[in-house]
Protein backbone atom coordinates (compact mmCIF):
# COMPACT_ATOMS: atom_id res chain seq x y z
CA UNK A 1 0.00 0.00 0.00
CA UNK A 2 1.68 3.73 -1.35
CA UNK A 3 -0.33 6.22 1.57
CA UNK A 4 0.69 10.00 0.20
CA UNK A 5 0.71 12.35 2.47
CA UNK A 6 0.74 16.36 2.14
CA UNK A 7 3.13 15.69 -0.52
CA UNK A 8 4.63 19.64 -1.38
CA UNK A 9 7.69 20.68 -3.35
CA UNK A 10 8.79 23.56 -4.61
CA UNK A 11 11.35 24.49 -7.45
CA UNK A 12 12.89 28.13 -6.90
CA UNK A 13 9.90 29.09 -4.31
CA UNK A 14 7.20 28.10 -7.46
CA UNK A 15 5.25 25.00 -5.95
CA UNK A 16 5.14 22.24 -8.32
CA UNK A 17 3.12 19.95 -6.00
CA UNK A 18 1.24 21.59 -3.39
CA UNK A 19 0.15 19.38 -0.24
CA UNK A 20 -0.99 16.10 -2.27
CA UNK A 21 -2.60 13.28 -0.25
CA UNK A 22 -3.86 10.48 -1.63
CA UNK A 23 -3.12 6.95 -1.37
CA UNK A 24 -3.02 4.23 -4.16
CA UNK A 25 -4.94 1.42 -4.76
CA UNK A 26 -3.41 -1.97 -5.26
CA UNK A 27 -3.74 -4.16 -7.87
CA UNK A 28 -5.19 -1.85 -10.35
CA UNK A 29 -4.03 0.48 -12.82
CA UNK A 30 -3.93 4.25 -11.77
CA UNK A 31 -3.32 7.03 -14.00
CA UNK A 32 -1.96 10.61 -13.38
CA UNK A 33 -3.61 13.11 -15.92
CA UNK A 34 -3.43 16.31 -16.24
CA UNK A 35 -2.60 20.07 -18.13
CA UNK A 36 1.38 20.53 -19.04
CA UNK A 37 3.36 21.15 -15.86
CA UNK A 38 0.92 20.25 -13.58
CA UNK A 39 3.11 18.28 -11.35
CA UNK A 40 2.68 14.45 -12.46
CA UNK A 41 5.88 13.81 -12.86
CA UNK A 42 7.30 15.57 -9.71
CA UNK A 43 4.74 13.18 -7.89
CA UNK A 44 5.77 10.28 -9.34
CA UNK A 45 9.23 11.04 -8.67
CA UNK A 46 8.90 11.73 -5.38
CA UNK A 47 6.79 8.81 -4.33
CA UNK A 48 9.49 6.78 -5.96
CA UNK A 49 12.32 8.32 -4.06
CA UNK A 50 14.12 9.53 -7.22
CA UNK A 51 13.87 13.71 -5.69
CA UNK A 52 13.17 14.49 -1.85
CA UNK A 53 9.72 16.18 -0.89
CA UNK A 54 9.75 19.55 0.29
CA UNK A 55 7.03 18.38 2.88
CA UNK A 56 4.81 15.97 4.17
CA UNK A 57 5.83 12.11 3.35
CA UNK A 58 5.30 8.54 0.76
CA UNK A 59 4.73 5.64 2.92
CA UNK A 60 4.93 2.02 1.48
CA UNK A 61 3.42 -0.53 3.73
CA UNK A 62 3.08 2.01 6.64
CA UNK A 63 7.08 3.30 6.39
CA UNK A 64 8.18 6.16 5.20
CA UNK A 65 9.76 5.47 1.53
CA UNK A 66 13.44 7.30 3.06
CA UNK A 67 13.46 5.05 5.87
CA UNK A 68 13.61 1.87 3.40
CA UNK A 69 16.89 0.55 2.84
CA UNK A 70 16.95 1.86 -1.28
CA UNK A 71 17.86 -1.90 -2.19
CA UNK A 72 14.61 -3.41 -0.54
CA UNK A 73 13.00 -0.65 -1.89
CA UNK A 74 14.14 -1.70 -4.80
CA UNK A 75 12.43 -4.99 -4.55
CA UNK A 76 9.29 -3.49 -4.27
CA UNK A 77 8.78 -0.65 -6.46
CA UNK A 78 10.13 0.32 -9.57
CA UNK A 79 10.40 3.51 -11.45
CA UNK A 80 10.93 4.06 -15.26
CA UNK A 81 11.15 7.88 -16.07
CA UNK A 82 11.11 9.31 -19.84
CA UNK A 83 14.37 10.36 -20.83
CA UNK A 84 16.49 7.32 -20.83
CA UNK A 85 20.24 8.48 -22.44
CA UNK A 86 23.08 5.12 -22.30
CA UNK A 87 26.35 6.01 -23.63
CA UNK A 88 27.73 2.58 -23.60
CA UNK A 89 26.33 -0.14 -26.07
CA UNK A 90 24.68 -2.29 -23.95
CA UNK A 91 22.10 -5.07 -26.00
CA UNK A 92 18.65 -5.63 -24.93
CA UNK A 93 19.06 -8.73 -22.47
CA UNK A 94 21.91 -6.94 -20.73
CA UNK A 95 19.50 -4.31 -20.31
CA UNK A 96 16.82 -6.36 -19.04
CA UNK A 97 19.31 -8.43 -16.68
CA UNK A 98 20.16 -5.48 -15.07
CA UNK A 99 16.46 -5.55 -13.54
CA UNK A 100 18.15 -7.98 -11.12
CA UNK A 101 20.44 -5.97 -9.30
CA UNK A 102 18.58 -5.53 -6.73
CA UNK A 103 18.53 -9.50 -6.12
CA UNK A 104 22.19 -10.69 -7.30
CA UNK A 105 24.21 -7.31 -7.48
CA UNK A 106 24.98 -8.61 -10.99
CA UNK A 107 25.72 -11.69 -10.79
CA UNK A 108 22.42 -13.63 -12.10
CA UNK A 109 21.29 -16.92 -10.61
CA UNK A 110 19.50 -19.24 -12.61
CA UNK A 111 16.23 -17.84 -10.80
CA UNK A 112 17.39 -14.16 -12.15
CA UNK A 113 18.02 -15.99 -15.66
CA UNK A 114 14.50 -16.97 -15.60
CA UNK A 115 12.74 -13.67 -14.45
CA UNK A 116 14.84 -12.14 -17.38
CA UNK A 117 13.44 -14.52 -19.98
CA UNK A 118 10.18 -14.16 -18.55
CA UNK A 119 10.46 -10.34 -19.14
CA UNK A 120 11.97 -10.53 -22.08
CA UNK A 121 9.22 -12.88 -23.59
CA UNK A 122 6.31 -10.75 -22.18
CA UNK A 123 7.42 -7.59 -24.27
CA UNK A 124 8.27 -9.50 -27.10
CA UNK A 125 11.31 -8.90 -27.43
CA UNK A 126 13.20 -12.52 -28.05
CA UNK A 127 13.82 -11.46 -31.70
CA UNK A 128 15.78 -8.62 -30.57
CA UNK A 129 17.58 -9.53 -27.43
CA UNK A 130 21.01 -9.58 -28.69
CA UNK A 131 20.68 -6.53 -30.36
CA UNK A 132 22.67 -3.04 -29.16
CA UNK A 133 20.16 -0.63 -27.60
CA UNK A 134 21.50 2.09 -30.11
CA UNK A 135 20.29 0.14 -33.35
CA UNK A 136 16.55 0.07 -32.19
CA UNK A 137 14.00 2.08 -32.76
CA UNK A 138 11.99 4.68 -30.33
CA UNK A 139 9.60 2.22 -29.43
CA UNK A 140 11.72 -0.92 -29.27
CA UNK A 141 13.95 0.72 -26.76
CA UNK A 142 10.87 1.72 -24.70
CA UNK A 143 9.98 -1.82 -24.67
CA UNK A 144 13.31 -2.91 -23.29
CA UNK A 145 13.56 -0.40 -20.98
CA UNK A 146 10.06 -1.65 -19.62
CA UNK A 147 11.36 -5.29 -19.81
CA UNK A 148 14.11 -4.50 -17.38
CA UNK A 149 11.19 -3.13 -14.65
CA UNK A 150 8.94 -6.62 -15.27
CA UNK A 151 12.55 -8.11 -14.80
CA UNK A 152 12.82 -6.27 -11.41
CA UNK A 153 9.70 -7.86 -10.15
CA UNK A 154 8.04 -5.06 -7.87
CA UNK A 155 4.80 -5.11 -6.46
CA UNK A 156 4.77 -1.49 -7.81
CA UNK A 157 5.65 0.06 -11.12
CA UNK A 158 5.57 3.83 -12.02
CA UNK A 159 6.21 4.91 -15.25
CA UNK A 160 6.11 7.93 -16.24
CA UNK A 161 4.61 8.77 -20.01
CA UNK A 162 5.50 5.24 -21.13
CA UNK A 163 4.14 5.95 -24.51
CA UNK A 164 5.62 9.28 -25.59
CA UNK A 165 6.92 8.81 -28.80
CA UNK A 166 5.34 5.53 -29.43
CA UNK A 167 2.86 5.25 -32.85
CA UNK A 168 -0.05 3.51 -31.94
CA UNK A 169 0.10 0.36 -32.85
CA UNK A 170 3.40 0.12 -29.70
CA UNK A 171 0.80 2.13 -27.44
CA UNK A 172 -1.55 -0.13 -27.42
CA UNK A 173 0.50 -3.08 -26.99
CA UNK A 174 2.06 -1.77 -24.06
CA UNK A 175 -1.60 -0.60 -22.28
CA UNK A 176 -2.39 -4.29 -22.77
CA UNK A 177 0.82 -5.32 -21.60
CA UNK A 178 -0.03 -3.34 -18.51
CA UNK A 179 -3.37 -4.11 -17.96
CA UNK A 180 -1.95 -7.92 -18.00
CA UNK A 181 0.54 -6.88 -15.45
CA UNK A 182 -2.44 -5.78 -13.46
CA UNK A 183 -4.58 -8.67 -13.98
CA UNK A 184 -2.86 -12.03 -13.79
CA UNK A 185 0.11 -10.69 -11.75
CA UNK A 186 -2.00 -8.56 -9.47
CA UNK A 187 0.98 -6.23 -9.91
CA UNK A 188 -0.04 -2.26 -8.79
CA UNK A 189 0.58 0.37 -11.81
CA UNK A 190 0.69 3.67 -11.32
CA UNK A 191 1.22 5.65 -14.88
CA UNK A 192 1.22 9.35 -15.71
CA UNK A 193 -0.09 9.90 -19.14
CA UNK A 194 -0.77 12.28 -21.98
CA UNK A 195 -3.49 10.78 -23.75
CA UNK A 196 -6.74 10.95 -21.73
CA UNK A 197 -8.27 8.22 -24.33
CA UNK A 198 -5.52 5.80 -23.11
CA UNK A 199 -6.07 6.66 -19.54
CA UNK A 200 -10.01 6.64 -20.20
CA UNK A 201 -9.41 2.75 -21.84
CA UNK A 202 -7.21 1.14 -19.71
CA UNK A 203 -7.23 2.71 -16.18
CA UNK A 204 -9.27 1.56 -12.98
CA UNK A 205 -8.44 4.61 -11.47
CA UNK A 206 -7.22 8.23 -12.37
CA UNK A 207 -5.76 11.22 -10.13
CA UNK A 208 -6.62 14.46 -12.12
CA UNK A 209 -3.55 16.85 -11.21
CA UNK A 210 -3.56 20.90 -12.07
CA UNK A 211 -1.19 23.34 -10.55
CA UNK A 212 0.12 20.88 -8.41
CA UNK A 213 -2.98 19.95 -6.71
CA UNK A 214 -5.53 16.99 -7.17
CA UNK A 215 -8.70 18.39 -8.75
CA UNK A 216 -9.80 14.83 -8.86
CA UNK A 217 -9.24 11.19 -7.79
CA UNK A 218 -11.90 8.14 -8.40
CA UNK A 219 -12.74 5.61 -10.32
CA UNK A 220 -12.31 6.28 -14.01
CA UNK A 221 -16.03 6.29 -14.92
CA UNK A 222 -16.51 9.39 -12.24
CA UNK A 223 -13.61 11.34 -14.29
CA UNK A 224 -14.23 10.77 -18.19
CA UNK A 225 -17.27 13.27 -18.39
CA UNK A 226 -17.81 16.56 -19.70
CA UNK A 227 -18.10 18.15 -16.22
CA UNK A 228 -15.16 16.68 -14.29
CA UNK A 229 -12.82 17.42 -17.44
CA UNK A 230 -13.41 20.72 -17.61
CA UNK A 231 -12.54 21.52 -14.47
CA UNK A 232 -9.35 19.95 -14.99
CA UNK A 233 -8.19 20.90 -18.55
CA UNK A 234 -10.71 24.22 -18.85
CA UNK A 235 -12.09 23.30 -21.96
CA UNK A 236 -15.26 21.51 -23.23
CA UNK A 237 -14.37 17.61 -24.04
CA UNK A 238 -17.50 16.22 -25.20
CA UNK A 239 -17.10 12.24 -24.05
CA UNK A 240 -18.29 9.64 -26.51
CA UNK A 241 -19.49 6.04 -25.83
CA UNK A 242 -17.72 3.60 -28.62
CA UNK A 243 -18.08 -0.56 -27.61
CA UNK A 244 -17.93 0.10 -24.21
CA UNK A 245 -15.26 2.71 -23.96
CA UNK A 246 -15.31 6.39 -23.30
CA UNK A 247 -13.89 8.33 -25.54
CA UNK A 248 -13.11 11.97 -25.54
CA UNK A 249 -13.50 13.99 -28.82
CA UNK A 250 -11.41 16.99 -27.93
CA UNK A 251 -10.16 17.63 -31.19
CA UNK A 252 -12.33 20.33 -32.43
CA UNK A 253 -13.76 21.66 -29.42
CA UNK A 254 -14.53 25.08 -28.35
CA UNK A 255 -12.72 26.36 -25.61
CA UNK B 1 32.81 -12.55 -21.81
CA UNK B 2 35.68 -15.65 -22.65
CA UNK B 3 36.65 -13.22 -25.74
CA UNK B 4 37.46 -10.48 -22.77
CA UNK B 5 39.28 -13.11 -20.86
CA UNK B 6 41.68 -13.84 -23.78
CA UNK B 7 42.04 -10.13 -24.53
CA UNK B 8 42.87 -9.68 -20.79
CA UNK B 9 45.36 -12.08 -20.81
CA UNK B 10 46.84 -10.87 -24.27
CA UNK B 11 47.49 -7.49 -22.51
CA UNK B 12 48.99 -9.03 -18.96
CA UNK B 13 51.56 -11.27 -21.11
CA UNK B 14 52.83 -8.11 -23.58
CA UNK B 15 52.87 -6.31 -19.89
CA UNK B 16 54.67 -8.73 -18.36
CA UNK B 17 57.31 -8.95 -21.54
CA UNK B 18 57.37 -5.05 -21.63
CA UNK B 19 58.47 -5.21 -18.04
CA UNK B 20 61.04 -7.99 -18.63
CA UNK B 21 62.54 -6.34 -21.64
CA UNK B 22 62.68 -3.18 -19.72
CA UNK B 23 64.07 -4.69 -16.59
CA UNK B 24 67.15 -7.09 -18.57
CA UNK B 25 67.83 -5.31 -21.31
CA UNK B 26 71.27 -3.84 -21.73
CA UNK B 27 72.34 -4.13 -18.78
CA UNK B 28 75.49 -2.41 -18.08
CA UNK B 29 77.56 -2.15 -15.00
CA UNK B 30 76.11 -3.93 -11.78
CA UNK B 31 73.08 -5.75 -12.70
CA UNK B 32 72.82 -5.49 -8.53
CA UNK B 33 72.80 -1.45 -9.03
CA UNK B 34 70.31 -1.21 -11.75
CA UNK B 35 67.82 -4.07 -11.34
CA UNK B 36 66.65 -3.03 -8.42
CA UNK B 37 66.71 1.20 -9.76
CA UNK B 38 64.82 -0.21 -12.60
CA UNK B 39 62.13 -2.66 -11.13
CA UNK B 40 61.37 0.84 -8.86
CA UNK B 41 60.42 2.87 -11.94
CA UNK B 42 58.45 -0.01 -13.25
CA UNK B 43 56.62 -0.11 -9.91
CA UNK B 44 56.19 3.65 -10.45
CA UNK B 45 54.85 3.10 -13.39
CA UNK B 46 52.58 0.40 -12.80
CA UNK B 47 51.00 2.67 -10.01
CA UNK B 48 50.34 5.68 -12.28
CA UNK B 49 49.19 3.01 -14.41
CA UNK B 50 46.53 1.89 -12.52
CA UNK B 51 45.73 5.01 -10.47
CA UNK B 52 45.24 6.81 -13.59
CA UNK B 53 43.17 4.06 -15.33
CA UNK B 54 40.88 3.94 -12.40
CA UNK B 55 40.19 7.34 -11.78
CA UNK B 56 39.74 8.24 -15.65
CA UNK B 57 37.19 5.22 -16.30
CA UNK B 58 34.63 6.16 -13.09
CA UNK B 59 35.21 10.04 -13.48
CA UNK B 60 33.61 9.23 -17.43
CA UNK B 61 30.99 6.76 -15.85
CA UNK B 62 29.70 9.27 -12.99
CA UNK B 63 29.63 12.13 -15.77
CA UNK B 64 28.52 10.33 -18.44
CA UNK B 65 31.13 11.06 -20.97
CA UNK B 66 33.98 9.57 -23.05
CA UNK B 67 35.73 12.92 -23.27
CA UNK B 68 36.60 15.20 -20.12
CA UNK B 69 39.03 13.02 -17.84
CA UNK B 70 40.00 14.66 -14.53
CA UNK B 71 43.38 15.88 -15.80
CA UNK B 72 41.40 17.91 -18.65
CA UNK B 73 39.42 19.28 -16.07
CA UNK B 74 42.24 20.88 -14.02
CA UNK B 75 42.13 18.13 -11.43
CA UNK B 76 46.15 17.84 -11.48
CA UNK B 77 46.83 21.34 -12.44
CA UNK B 78 45.99 21.48 -8.78
CA UNK B 79 48.74 19.89 -7.52
CA UNK B 80 50.85 22.61 -9.18
CA UNK B 81 49.04 25.52 -7.47
CA UNK B 82 49.06 23.77 -3.96
CA UNK B 83 52.90 23.30 -4.23
CA UNK B 84 53.24 26.89 -5.64
CA UNK B 85 51.33 28.51 -2.99
CA UNK B 86 53.31 26.50 -0.07
CA UNK B 87 56.47 27.59 -1.54
CA UNK B 88 55.57 31.06 -1.79
CA UNK B 89 53.79 31.63 1.35
CA UNK B 90 55.91 28.88 3.73
CA UNK B 91 58.61 28.28 1.37
CA UNK B 92 61.19 25.65 0.75
CA UNK B 93 62.76 25.51 4.11
CA UNK B 94 59.29 25.06 5.95
CA UNK B 95 57.61 21.81 7.42
CA UNK B 96 55.25 21.95 4.56
CA UNK B 97 58.12 21.40 2.04
CA UNK B 98 60.77 19.83 4.75
CA UNK B 99 57.93 16.90 5.41
CA UNK B 100 57.16 15.29 2.22
CA UNK B 101 54.26 12.91 4.24
CA UNK B 102 53.27 16.22 5.40
CA UNK B 103 53.38 18.10 1.20
CA UNK B 104 52.10 15.25 -0.04
CA UNK B 105 48.85 14.91 2.10
CA UNK B 106 48.03 18.90 1.85
CA UNK B 107 47.90 18.51 -1.57
CA UNK B 108 46.01 15.46 -1.54
CA UNK B 109 43.60 17.48 0.43
CA UNK B 110 43.15 20.14 -1.74
CA UNK B 111 42.70 17.87 -4.47
CA UNK B 112 39.61 16.11 -3.30
CA UNK B 113 38.33 19.13 -2.45
CA UNK B 114 38.58 20.82 -5.98
CA UNK B 115 37.09 18.14 -7.34
CA UNK B 116 34.10 18.23 -5.14
CA UNK B 117 33.69 21.58 -5.87
CA UNK B 118 34.27 21.28 -9.93
CA UNK B 119 31.85 18.30 -9.71
CA UNK B 120 29.29 19.97 -7.77
CA UNK B 121 28.93 22.91 -9.87
CA UNK B 122 29.36 21.85 -13.31
CA UNK B 123 27.83 18.27 -13.72
CA UNK B 124 25.32 18.34 -10.92
CA UNK B 125 22.41 17.17 -13.21
CA UNK B 126 23.75 17.12 -16.49
CA UNK B 127 22.93 20.88 -16.92
CA UNK B 128 25.87 21.41 -19.32
CA UNK B 129 26.46 20.56 -23.01
CA UNK B 130 30.18 18.57 -23.04
CA UNK B 131 31.90 21.27 -25.24
CA UNK B 132 30.91 24.06 -22.62
CA UNK B 133 32.27 21.65 -19.99
CA UNK B 134 35.41 20.80 -21.77
CA UNK B 135 35.62 24.67 -22.91
CA UNK B 136 35.56 25.73 -18.74
CA UNK B 137 38.04 22.60 -18.07
CA UNK B 138 40.74 24.54 -20.13
CA UNK B 139 39.59 27.35 -18.65
CA UNK B 140 40.59 26.55 -15.42
CA UNK B 141 43.40 24.93 -16.58
CA UNK B 142 44.61 27.85 -18.19
CA UNK B 143 43.76 29.68 -14.98
CA UNK B 144 45.85 27.76 -12.53
CA UNK B 145 48.37 27.47 -15.03
CA UNK B 146 48.66 31.30 -14.90
CA UNK B 147 48.18 31.70 -11.43
CA UNK B 148 50.87 29.55 -10.88
CA UNK B 149 53.58 31.17 -13.06
CA UNK B 150 52.69 34.47 -11.55
CA UNK B 151 53.20 32.95 -8.43
CA UNK B 152 56.72 31.61 -9.42
CA UNK B 153 57.99 34.78 -11.33
CA UNK B 154 57.67 36.70 -7.66
CA UNK B 155 59.53 33.71 -5.66
CA UNK B 156 63.04 33.42 -5.06
CA UNK B 157 64.79 32.28 -7.80
CA UNK B 158 66.48 29.39 -5.69
CA UNK B 159 63.16 28.82 -4.05
CA UNK B 160 62.11 28.56 -7.41
CA UNK B 161 64.61 25.74 -8.75
CA UNK B 162 63.78 23.55 -6.09
CA UNK B 163 59.90 23.92 -6.73
CA UNK B 164 60.67 22.65 -10.34
CA UNK B 165 61.98 19.58 -8.89
CA UNK B 166 59.03 19.21 -7.17
CA UNK B 167 57.07 20.06 -9.87
CA UNK B 168 58.00 18.08 -12.60
CA UNK B 169 58.87 14.84 -11.37
CA UNK B 170 58.83 12.67 -14.51
CA UNK B 171 59.36 9.03 -15.04
CA UNK B 172 63.41 8.97 -15.06
CA UNK B 173 62.96 11.38 -11.93
CA UNK B 174 60.67 9.02 -9.71
CA UNK B 175 60.47 10.52 -6.59
CA UNK B 176 61.13 6.47 -4.99
CA UNK B 177 60.20 7.89 -1.48
CA UNK B 178 56.67 8.51 -2.33
CA UNK B 179 56.91 5.14 -4.07
CA UNK B 180 55.54 2.89 -0.64
CA UNK B 181 52.95 5.48 0.32
CA UNK B 182 51.32 5.25 -3.18
CA UNK B 183 51.42 1.96 -3.25
CA UNK B 184 49.68 1.61 -0.09
CA UNK B 185 46.91 4.55 -1.21
CA UNK B 186 46.43 2.33 -4.43
CA UNK B 187 46.24 -0.66 -2.82
CA UNK B 188 43.69 0.72 0.01
CA UNK B 189 41.80 2.59 -2.96
CA UNK B 190 41.17 -0.11 -4.80
CA UNK B 191 40.21 -2.27 -1.94
CA UNK B 192 37.64 -0.18 -1.05
CA UNK B 193 36.87 0.96 -5.25
CA UNK B 194 36.36 -2.89 -5.66
CA UNK B 195 33.28 -2.68 -3.53
CA UNK B 196 31.56 -0.06 -5.88
CA UNK B 197 32.67 -1.47 -9.46
CA UNK B 198 29.28 -3.13 -9.84
CA UNK B 199 27.49 -0.33 -8.66
CA UNK B 200 29.10 1.49 -11.05
CA UNK B 201 27.94 -0.84 -13.50
CA UNK B 202 24.64 0.24 -12.67
CA UNK B 203 25.33 4.06 -12.61
CA UNK B 204 26.11 4.07 -16.86
CA UNK B 205 22.31 3.67 -16.90
CA UNK B 206 21.95 7.02 -15.55
CA UNK B 207 20.78 8.76 -11.85
CA UNK B 208 16.74 7.87 -12.26
CA UNK B 209 17.69 3.87 -13.22
CA UNK B 210 20.51 3.57 -10.80
CA UNK B 211 17.98 4.60 -8.04
CA UNK B 212 15.18 3.00 -9.33
CA UNK B 213 17.73 -0.17 -8.90
CA UNK B 214 18.07 0.38 -5.35
CA UNK B 215 22.00 2.12 -5.88
CA UNK B 216 22.33 5.62 -3.26
CA UNK B 217 23.75 7.29 -6.19
CA UNK B 218 24.57 10.61 -5.18
CA UNK B 219 26.64 8.63 -1.99
CA UNK B 220 28.03 6.52 -5.11
CA UNK B 221 28.99 9.89 -6.66
CA UNK B 222 30.87 11.20 -4.21
CA UNK B 223 32.71 8.27 -3.07
CA UNK B 224 34.11 7.74 -6.19
CA UNK B 225 34.96 11.03 -7.15
CA UNK B 226 36.91 11.13 -3.61
CA UNK B 227 38.90 8.08 -4.71
CA UNK B 228 39.24 9.71 -7.92
CA UNK B 229 40.99 12.85 -6.94
CA UNK B 230 42.78 10.97 -4.50
CA UNK B 231 44.36 8.14 -7.17
CA UNK B 232 44.87 11.02 -9.28
CA UNK B 233 46.93 13.15 -6.72
CA UNK B 234 48.94 10.18 -5.58
CA UNK B 235 50.03 9.62 -9.23
CA UNK B 236 50.76 13.23 -9.66
CA UNK B 237 52.97 13.50 -7.13
CA UNK B 238 54.86 10.78 -7.86
CA UNK B 239 55.50 11.29 -11.30
CA UNK B 240 53.78 14.76 -12.05
CA UNK B 241 51.09 15.31 -14.44
CA UNK B 242 50.67 13.20 -17.76
CA UNK B 243 47.56 15.50 -18.89
CA UNK B 244 46.07 13.22 -21.88
CA UNK B 245 47.32 9.49 -20.87
CA UNK B 246 43.93 8.69 -18.68
CA UNK B 247 41.97 9.77 -22.33
CA UNK B 248 43.67 7.55 -24.12
CA UNK B 249 44.03 4.34 -22.09
CA UNK B 250 40.19 4.56 -21.14
CA UNK B 251 39.15 5.06 -24.62
CA UNK B 252 41.20 2.19 -25.66
CA UNK B 253 39.98 0.34 -23.05
CA UNK B 254 36.51 0.61 -24.21
CA UNK B 255 36.77 -0.14 -27.93
CA UNK B 256 38.74 -3.22 -27.01
CA UNK B 257 36.33 -4.73 -24.20
CA UNK B 258 32.85 -4.54 -26.02
CA UNK B 259 31.61 -4.44 -22.20
CA UNK B 260 29.96 -2.28 -19.80
CA UNK B 261 31.84 -4.21 -16.88
CA UNK B 262 34.43 -1.73 -14.99
CA UNK B 263 36.11 -4.66 -13.18
CA UNK B 264 36.68 -5.68 -16.71
CA UNK B 265 37.24 -2.18 -18.25
CA UNK B 266 39.76 -0.70 -15.48
CA UNK B 267 41.71 -3.82 -15.60
CA UNK B 268 42.04 -3.55 -19.25
CA UNK B 269 42.67 0.28 -19.59
CA UNK B 270 45.50 -0.80 -16.25
CA UNK B 271 47.25 -2.86 -18.56
CA UNK B 272 47.48 -0.87 -21.85
CA UNK B 273 48.50 1.74 -19.13
CA UNK B 274 51.66 -0.68 -18.20
CA UNK B 275 52.31 -1.28 -21.53
CA UNK B 276 52.39 2.08 -22.64
CA UNK B 277 54.28 3.89 -19.98
CA UNK B 278 57.12 0.61 -19.35
CA UNK B 279 56.90 0.21 -23.28
CA UNK B 280 57.19 3.50 -23.92
CA UNK B 281 60.10 4.38 -21.43
CA UNK B 282 61.76 1.39 -22.96
CA UNK B 283 61.89 3.32 -26.38
CA UNK B 284 62.65 6.63 -24.87
CA UNK B 285 66.08 4.71 -22.66
CA UNK B 286 67.52 2.69 -25.59
CA UNK B 287 66.04 4.21 -28.93
CA UNK B 288 65.59 7.23 -28.71
CA UNK B 289 68.28 7.54 -25.78
CA UNK B 290 66.69 10.27 -23.67
CA UNK B 291 66.67 12.55 -26.73
CA UNK B 292 63.07 12.97 -25.20
CA UNK B 293 60.78 11.99 -22.17
CA UNK B 294 58.38 9.71 -22.06
CA UNK B 295 55.33 12.82 -20.72
CA UNK B 296 56.21 14.51 -24.02
CA UNK B 297 55.62 11.29 -26.49
CA UNK B 298 52.72 10.83 -24.45
CA UNK B 299 51.00 14.21 -24.10
CA UNK B 300 51.51 14.43 -28.41
CA UNK B 301 49.94 10.87 -28.97
CA UNK B 302 47.31 11.76 -26.57
CA UNK B 303 46.83 15.59 -27.85
CA UNK B 304 46.09 13.88 -31.64
CA UNK B 305 43.66 11.43 -30.06
CA UNK B 306 41.99 14.03 -28.17
CA UNK B 307 41.39 16.12 -31.40
CA UNK B 308 40.11 12.86 -33.30
CA UNK B 309 37.48 12.15 -30.57
CA UNK B 310 36.22 15.81 -30.34
CA UNK B 311 36.34 15.48 -34.15
CA UNK B 312 34.15 12.41 -34.04
CA UNK B 313 31.88 13.68 -31.36
CA UNK B 314 30.47 16.80 -33.22
CA UNK B 315 30.29 14.91 -36.21
CA UNK B 316 28.00 12.59 -34.20
CA UNK B 317 26.42 16.06 -32.76
CA UNK B 318 25.74 17.59 -35.95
Amino acid sequence: MIEIKGLTKKYNNKPVVSDVSLSIKPHAITSFIGPNGAGKSTLLSMVSRLIDADTGEVLLDQQNVKKWKSNEFAKRVSILKQSNFINVRLTVRELVSFGRYPYSKGRLTPEDEQHVNQAIEYMNLQEIEHKFLDQLSGGQKQRAFIAMVIAQDTDYILLDEPLNNLDMKHSVQIMKILRQLVDDLGKTVVIVLHDINFASVYSDYIVALKDGRVVKNGPTEEIINSEALREIYDMHIPVQEQNGCRICVYFNSHT
Amino acid sequence: MRNNILKLIILAVIAIICILLYGFYDIKGGFSYAFPRRMMRVGAMVVTGFAISYSTVVFQTITHNRILTPSIMGIDSMYQVVQTLIFFFAGSASIWVANQYLNYFTALIAMVVFAILLYRTLFRADKYPIFLLLLIGMIIGTFLGSLVSFLQVLIDPVEYLSLQNLLFASFTRIKVELLYISCAILFIAFIVGYKLLHQLDVAILGRENAINLGVNYDRLVMNVLVLSAVLISTSTALVGPITFFGLIVANLSYHLFTTYKHSVLILGAGLISVIALVGGQFLVEHVFEFNTTLSVIINFIGGVYFIYLLLKESRAAG
